[in-house]
């Protein structure tokens, strides 16, 4: 039997993983990608709790949040493109036209 | 035989994020990110998750991580040298330490609670399809409807932001 802890703890290593990849890495498509890491360690921790705490919203607020993730990919990556054509860069770093 | 299986799944997650986010070729990247999906769908099929499984196969892995390798093969992106910040040793020793402080805490954590009325019987008696989609679409409703309106926000607004804009000096013509 696995204890619930050890789901919570992988959950948190995929957390921090993606939120270093979210602060290190310098490609757009890339950051995207810890956020979706990060959105499946949330998914994690709700499907566990709902199985050791004998409850069904967790799974459904897990399916809500596939739902919204493929909304932020959808978005993102239409910001991404629209960025791309005009200055032929991912760079997070060369992104700044809203920087104050 | 549970722990064998979970032990696995848990760590070639946990293998396949860090490679999401330190490979250097981003469509390894996507790859990378491929694996992770399937491997969490993995645990969530040790927790008598099958619906989710199903939707993070179908709705993750399939048109999700397509869209993001699709956008990269558009592109043809070049890599570049340096593809980390140059800071971002001063991230990684706070992320290691914080990190290694909240497992510590979540070990010793005994987590118990209310539980609800969803034991693993009564969702293995009608499967887990079937639970969910009664708890869907009694007390779930509203915000299934709100989620069914978000995603119709997100398609449109993303046709509107990737259209070839029109250039300006046509409408000077007519």
């Amino acid at each position: 039997m696995v204890p619930l802890s050890a789901y919570v703890a992988v959950s948190a290593v995929l957390f921090i993983i993606g939120l270093l990849g979210v602060m290190i890495r310098r490609n757009f498509i890339i950051v995207l990608m810890s956020v979706e890491i990060m959105l499946n360690a949330a998914n994690i921790n709700l499907v566990a709790f709902s199985y050791y705490l004998e409850s069904m919203a967790g799974q459904l607020v897990a399916l809500f949040i596939i739902a919204i993730a493929a909304g932020e990919a959808a978005i993102g990556l239409a910001i991404i493109i629209v960025v791309f054509r005009g200055k032929i860069s991912t760079n997070v770093d060369e992104m700044n036209l809203l920087k104050w | 035989m549970v722990v064998v299986f979970f032990t696995y799944f848990a760590l070639a997650s946990i293998i396949a994020a860090g490679l999401t986010v330190a490979l250097k070729h981003p469509v390894h990247c996507g790859l990378a990110l491929l694996a992770l999906l399937v491997h969490v769908s993995g645990l969530f099929i040790l927790l008598n998750a099958e619906f989710i499984w199903a939707m993070q196969v179908i709705a993750y892995a399939g048109a999700i991580l397509v869209l993001y390798l699709f956008v990269l093969m558009l592109m043809n992106l070049k890599t570049d040298d340096r593809y980390f910040h140059a800071s971002y040793l001063y991230f990684l020793a706070p992320a290691a330490i914080g990190s290694l402080y909240v497992l510590f805490l979540l070990i010793r954590s005994p987590f118990g609670g209310a539980k609800g009325d969803a034991t693993t019987v009564a969702i293995l008696e009608n499967g887990d399809t079937y639970a969910v989609g009664i708890k869907m679409f009694s007390d779930y409703l509203l915000q299934f409807e709100i989620v069914g309106v978000f995603l119709l926000g997100a398609v449109i607004g993303a046709i509107v932001l990737a259209k070839t804009p029109k250039p300006i000096d046509k409408e000077y013509k007519a």
